[in-house]
């Protein structure tokens, strides 16, 4: 079992990179949900993961410091009736993320004759969803499709709470709060809970469990093909060749990069059918988030915060995602950002020297396919509104800045060998998910080319740091 | 004020009410149908707004009328003949055009005027589409399953598009989820490079729809619009003869023959509920009728909130009601014309000019109208989609005279500053006026009057709540099972004895009578009566 | 310019003989092809068709869609899509191919022109430029340019063609082994001629620049006057093709891409094709797919048979039975043969029934009246019509 990570340290996006002298910060800056079940499969625990175990509070930022502060079903900063629907609302959603929760660790079966008796998993979905209740079942029904923002607009009043609920079902992908059909399913995958955490931790315990199994892995190792063998068999991947030129031989090629990467790249399209690798192609994999990193010489000041230990959000009110999204549809970058802050140097200090700290944010709408490309001028204008969009809700923190870098999808692409820079290497949009992710023929890990298998985010169950999709492929590959 | 008790009583005089109307009448039923304007027709309707020139001033063609329906209701007998118009011109921002002829060498040659491969593709476009819109087709006069139920009926009808959905195939199986859930533009992507194509491809997905052409639901919108067919000739159009309102009128007539009332200037103040079950309604005069049971052709929203006492809902009916999406985004534009119009660039040909235009821009101008909308601002650039009936039809203005039919999109139901004065419509109604004439130099001075709606108007006149010309939003969540409200999707209301019968039902929008038919066939069902209703016959099957 | 044609945006192309072919239709029977004005026939169909098989007769195939696959990677982009091994294929010869779906479902076939090691034409009777785009993507060096419209071609095909060629001028023509391409130097450009047809008999298609088309029509035609030369219009063609087995959209089988129903397309076992599907090559487009057909045999086949009587048995479903109670099949092509005499079909038949009985239902009518007759059918493994001459080097003049 050899792993071939071609950065110099393992991890991807969630791995953390020196970004200035000292300071430190992966892309990915928390981990919500990985899977429970794989970290007991891994014995995670063991190996330092998860830490503290607690998901940080969410906190919709004001800048007159009345802030909306969320800490799983309880709200605070919101009126009475807020205050008690959110808690019901809460409830509602985690039955219906408990219900689906399990086939996040399933293969999900083709529908395929000859496959009847693998969609008993459909039909359990459906169970399972009745077992709720008949009320509950049609509840879901109507509101799997919903835009987050309807959604939300039938339970709340007030602007940020509402802001924030949507934030977190679109965070990462290429839609705003009016956006039908793909907005309550990621929310329901990300409530499907499961550890929370520091990423770096999890990639050191995920990297500690792997060796301590026997697995070798190689880092400053890019892959540049896959190597097929072509004869009267047909086709088959028996390997890997190196950048180098190094060729080395296996019996199973499994990549975790994105589809697009793996297939077109790596395995060259001569290797595949004509029609699989347009459904390939057409795979939509813009990334929509610039991350923006500050290394500051102290801890900057919140307004009407005391501590800024949670997952700040600046998006005052829906309609600030949205017209940030609406330039985003054109290929221009707004000059209002909505972000998500977070600064993890609080909860680890070893990312920043002592009493300095890191600020780490998902900035959007910074479409990949910017108009006139992400030049320089470009991204010095989004990484200044930026900060100026910061300095509104923690004035002074100008002056606390050491170093500031944004990250746009063109630079995740080029540094992390991902498609679009984006987050989950391909849409989360219904028709990209399930069996169909990121096509029906490549959807059960395995793929057309024999001897080839998919074990990332670009397969069942998706993005976010799960784990789900490599625990998947592993179950398949085993089998 | 009569001490009678109807078998039925039907609220509002729209297409698909008058339909449920002539289906219960046939199977014997003592029915009413009550209208609050002086007219039948709700959005299907020929108004002389201008001396000699009849507008049909809200829907403005037709393509899903249920053969079935039209058959055996006689509708020809009773005055309604539908005939396809042919062509449609789609206009570029720059002024391209883009012809859509009727013979099919003819049009593979327009569109390889803009790009051999789209010219190409749209062979595979239209197998696709043609593919997806028999699926739907199937499902129009059909009661939609229950999925929550374990009914023999519910399982069966399951079961039944269970299987019209495995015969498409794995592979187009999935294929059509995409269909069903992507946004136009994005769905068009995978066929076309060529972006008036593109644009002209996708602006059916926005009609009527508070969605833009990259908003993910858009393809389903456009499938919904190019899936009826006139006379087996799928995705064509037809112009009924004397406007919209003939349909009505001819459904109206069917009715009356056998022996339905129509009562109009009767609007409803309140539907009475007794007992916890639909008893009759209270007149806006102060008249009560009563009947067995009562069928609403409102929208779902207006029943329950509008209509009906709060008190008289079980608990969480009004919150869906209140949750129900019905926003209006649509705006209309009837003008009368001196003449007839000539567009830069569309040669004097003598069948295109009869044809219908579309002022598509390009994808991108068509979602900055969408914008719009999202800021509460009526399109300074809209959609503008056109027909010019006169053209064709001789009954609608004098000779040598016309009139066009303006569709926007979009148009907000209430504007940014608050609600729609009758300045700010008539701006609006500028800016349309102001587009055509861009592509149609001239234009201005040919105009002789103008109806401008707004979805204000549209819900001040029709009672389509905030303007939805769909009576409700036609996205997954509103759709087959889940509309109105998921449980309440088979016609029977949550309170006893009301039924519904409009668009806020299955199949949805459009000028169809297939809501009304299949609401007719569920109560006959429930009162025991035998079946009057047909059922749909297909070209293609 | 004040006359200006409102319809013509919907009028059809005319192709660059279209002056000569106005001039010979006398029968004004036009159809359509790919956009072009395109002749029924001329003057009489099945004139026009013995013209074909017993002396020489044009057609115009320049409506034909001809595209150009050019670079480093055309062989390998063709060979991906493509299921024959194209990389057999020599410089200035000609195959014929077919090219399916992932699903191994057939798009269409054609055949493809080696004209230099990284320059191909690839032909075929529908637009197929979608496909070829889409199967070039990815690919680092490869162009596909449509030239349509860039070449006039003529097909002229008959016992005499050959003779006719060489009194044309085109010296060492009858060098030219089936499926050859040569090249002649015309006026001031160069005349390609392929020997290549669609009538299973002699015969050559002639390639030129539009601008030089007419001089070749009238070169050609001067050259043919004494060897009976004469245009022939799409019936001929199509019994021609019968005759020799050949298939045809819309008749044999469903482009794939243009199908909306599920599996009602066809796979080139069920045509009959299989011998073009070359498994030795390790990859090409629906490879997994036919070969699981191949090892499951495919339901139906297409079937040539000879069928009793004369009524042509058009549109026929075909019985295992005289009683027609059990379908076993349809015709997908029907016609009595002049040449032949013989009432013919290509037939799509379950492929568990080639063996037994075949029954063909044929309805006809006489002077308005309906009659319905049940006709023997003997399936026949060799076309109706493949001369020695079709293969002959040098051929005969006659």
């Amino acid at each position: 079992m050899l792993v071939l990570e071609s950065a110099d340290t393992v991890g991807g996006l969630a791995g953390s990179r020196e970004f200035h002298d000292g300071f430190n910060v992966p892309v990915a800056h928390s981990v919500n949900h990985f899977s429970q079940k794989i970290a007991n499969d891994l014995d995670l625990a063991k190996h330092g993961f998860p830490a503290s175990g607690k998901s940080l509070p969410a906190i919709g930022l004001s800048a007159d410091g009345s802030h909306v502060v969320v800490q799983g079903n309880q709200v605070l900063g919101v009126d009475t009736s807020d205050a008690e629907a959110f808690p019901r609302f809460m409830a509602q959603m985690q039955r219906f993320a408990t219900a689906l929760k399990p086939f996040w660790l399933k293969t999900i079966p083709r529908a395929a004759p000859g496959k009847l008796l693998d969609m008993a998993t459909f039909a359990r979905i459906g169970l399972k969803l009745r077992l709720l209740g008949k009320e509950e079942m049609r509840e879901f029904m109507r509101i799997a499709t919903l835009p987050a923002r309807d959604l939300v607009d039938e339970k709340f009043e007030d602007e940020r709470l509402k802001a924030m609920l949507c934030w977190d079902g679109l965070i990462g992908s290429k839609m705003a709060p009016r956006s039908p059909n793909n907005a309550i399913l990621p929310m329901l995958y990300r409530m499907s809970g499961g550890c929370a955490g520091e990423p770096c931790q999890l990639i050191e315990a995920l990297h500690a469990s792997a060796r301590a199994a026997g697995a070798e892995i190689r880092t400053g190792a890019t892959v540049d093909r896959v190597l097929v063998r072509a004869d009267q068999e047909g086709l088959r991947a028996h390997g890997v060749i190196l950048a180098g030129g190094e060729q080395i031989e296996a019996d199973r090629v499994i990549s975790s990069a994105d589809p697009q990467t793996t297939f077109i790249r790596l395995v060259g399209i001569e290797h595949l059918e004509i029609q699989f690798t347009n459904r390939i192609r057409r795979l939509r994999s813009d990334g929509q988030v610039a991350k923006l990193h500050l290394a500051l010489s102290g801890l900057p000041e919140f307004t009407g915060l005391n501590q800024p230990n949670g997952r700040m959000l600046i998006a005052p009110e829906m309609d600030a995602i949205e017209f940030a999204f609406d330039h985003a549809k054109y290929g221009e970058c707004t000059t209002s950002p909505v972000m998500e802050i977070v600064i993890p140097s609080l909860a680890d200090s070893s990312l920043a020297p002592e009493g300095q700290h890191v600020l780490s944010a998902h900035v959007m709408y910074a479409p990949y396919r910017l108009k006139g490309g992400w030049s320089d001028a470009a991204c010095e204008t989004l990484r200044e509104n930026a900060i100026d969009t910061i300095a509104r809700y923690a004035p002074g923190i100008r002056e606390l800045i050491k170093h500031s870098e944004l990250l746009t999808p063109a630079d995740l692409e080029r540094r992390y060998h991902l498609t679009g820079g984006h987050w989950h290497h391909t849409e989360y949009a219904l028709d990209q998910l399930l069996m169909m992710r990121p096509t029906y023929e490549a959807a059960q890990y395995s793929t057309p080319l024999p001897g080839l298998y998919l074990c990332g985010a670009g397969c069942h169950p998706g993005g976010d740091l799960t784990g789900g999709p490599g625990h998947n492929a592993a179950q398949e590959i085993l089998r | 004020m009569s001490g009678k008790t109807y078998d039925a009583i039907i609220v509002g005089g729209g297409h698909n009410g008058l339909t449920t109307a002539a289906y219960l009448a046939k199977a014997g039923l003592d029915v009413v149908v009550v209208e609050k304007n002086a007219f039948v027709g709700g959005a299907a309707v020929s108004l002389e707004l201008h001396q000699g020139w009849v507008y049909s001033n809200c829907s403005y063609v037709c393509s899903m009328m249920r053969q079935s329906i039209h058959r055996d209701l006689d509708l020809t007998r009773h005055g309604l003949i539908l005939v396809p118009y042919l062509g449609t011109v789609n206009f570029g921002d720059d002024g391209q055009t883009l012809i859509d002829y009727p013979n099919e060498e003819a049009a593979h040659l327009e569109l390889k005027r803009h790009s051999p491969h789209d010219a190409d593709s749209m062979h595979r476009f239209q197998a696709d589409l043609g593919r997806y819109a028999q699926f739907i087709r199937k499902t129009l006069l059909r009661t939609p399953p229950d999925p929550t139920s374990i009914r023999p009926r519910d399982i069966r009808e399951l079961l039944f598009l269970g299987k019209q959905i495995w015969s498409l195939g794995e592979r187009e199986m999935y294929e059509y989820v995409r269909f069903f859930t992507m946004s136009a533009a994005d769905f068009l992507e995978d066929y076309f490079e060529n972006d008036l194509i593109k644009a002209a491809m996708a602006s059916p997905g926005i009609i009527g729809t508070a969605l833009g052409v990259y908003s993910p639901g858009s393809a389903y919108i456009l499938l919904h619009h190019v899936m009826g067919d006139v006379d087996g000739n799928i995705g064509a159009w037809g112009l009924a003869r004397g406007g919209m309102g003939a349909i009505s009128e001819a459904i109206a007539s069917a009715a009356r023959e056998h022996g339905a009332e129509i009562r109009t200037d009767a609007g409803v103040a309140q539907i009475l509920v007794k007992e916890g079950k639909a008893a009759g309604v209270a007149l806006e005069n102060g008249d009560e009728l009563s009947a067995r049971i009562v069928v609403s052709n409102l929208d779902a929203k207006r029943t329950f909130t509008r209509v009906m006492d709060k008190k008289d809902l079980p608990p969480g009916i009004y919150e869906k009601a209140k949750n129900f999406k019905i926003r209006g985004s649509s705006g209309k534009v009837n003008i009368a014309l001196d003449g007839l119009p000539r567009f830069t660039g569309v040669p004097d040909n003598r069948y295109i000019n009869r044809g219908g235009q579309g002022f598509t821009g390009s994808l991108e101008t068509m979602e900055r109208a969408y914008d719009c909308w999202k800021h509460g601002r009526w399109s300074e650039d809209p959609f503008v989609e056109s027909v010019i009936p006169s053209a064709w039809d001789p009954t609608v203005a004098p000779p040598g005279k016309h009139w066009m039919s303006n569709f926007v999109q979009y148009c907000p139901p209430r504007l940014a500053e608050g609600p729609w004065t009758p300045e700010e419509r008539d701006a609006f109604g500028q800016a349309v006026v102001d587009k055509i004439e861009r592509y149609s130099p001239g234009f201005k001075d040919l105009i002789v009057h103008m109806e401008i709606r707004t979805p204000h108007e549209l819900e001040q006149e029709v009672g389509l709540t905030e303007g939805n010309i769909f009576q409700g939003e036609l996205t997954i969540d509103q759709l087959l099972f889940n509309r109105p409200f998921p449980g309440y999707a088979q016609y029977r209301m949550p309170v006893r004895n009301l039924y519904m019968c409009g668009s806020s039902t299955h199949p949805g929008g459009g000028v169809s009578s297939a809501c009304g038919a299949n609401a007719a066939r569920e109560i006959l069902m429930d009162l025991k009566r035998p079946n009057t209703v047909p059922e749909d016959d297909f070209y293609d099957e | 310019m004040n006359t200006v044609d409102p319809y013509a945006g919907e009028r059809l192309k005319k192709t660059p003989f279209y002056p000569r072919a106005k001039v010979l239709n006398i029968r004004d029977a036009w159809a359509a092809w790919n956009g072009y004005k395109f002749a029924e026939y001329y003057y009489d169909a099945e004139y026009e068709y013995f013209c074909v098989r017993n002396q020489c007769a044009t057609y115009d195939i320049c409506p034909m869609q001809k595209y150009l696959i050019r670079g480093r990677d055309a062989e390998a982009m063709l060979n991906r899509m493509v299921t024959r091994d194209i990389s057999k294929l020599k410089l200035n010869r000609v195959t014929y191919v077919l090219w399916c779906t992932d699903e191994g479902r057939m798009v269409d076939d054609g055949t493809i022109f080696k004209l230099a090691s990284d320059e191909f034409m690839l032909t075929c009777g529908s637009s197929c430029i979608a496909w070829l785009r889409m199967s070039a993507y990815g690919f680092d060096d490869v162009s596909v340019y449509d030239i349509t419209d860039d070449f006039a071609a003529l097909s002229l095909q008959g016992p005499t063609s050959c003779a006719v060629l060489k009194k044309m001028g085109l010296e060492g023509i009858e060098t030219a082994k089936p499926f050859d391409i040569q090249r002649f130097p015309f006026h001031s450009d160069t005349l390609m001629v392929s020997r290549t047809g669609f009538t299973g008999d002699l015969g050559y298609e002639l390639w030129i620049r539009p601008g030089l088309a007419l001089e070749m029509w009238d070169e050609l035609y001067a050259a043919g006057e004494d060897y009976g030369i004469q245009p022939f219009g799409e019936a001929a063609t199509n019994m021609t093709r019968l005759e020799a087995g050949f298939i045809m959209p819309d008749m044999e089988f469903n482009e794939a891409l243009k199908t909306i129903h599920f599996e009602h397309d066809q796979t080139p076992f069920e045509l009959n094709l299989g011998w073009l599907v070359d498994f030795n090559k390790p990859h090409f487009n629906g490879r997994s797919a036919l070969l699981k057909e191949k090892e499951k045999g495919p339901k139906y086949t297409l079937t040539r048979l000879d069928i009793e009587g004369n009524k042509p048995a058009e549109e026929s479903y075909l019985y295992s039975d005289k009683g027609c109670k059990k379908e076993i099949g349809y015709v997908t092509s029907a016609m009595w043969s002049p040449a032949v005499k013989a009432n013919i079909a290509l037939a799509m038949v379950r492929t568990d029934c080639l063996k037994g009985d075949i029954w063909a239902e044929i309805y006809y009518a006489k002077e308005l009246r309906q009659y319905h007759k049940v006709a023997r059918c003997t399936v026949k493994d060799k076309p109706f019509w493949a001369p020695a001459r079709a293969r002959a080097t040098p051929p005969p003049d006659y």
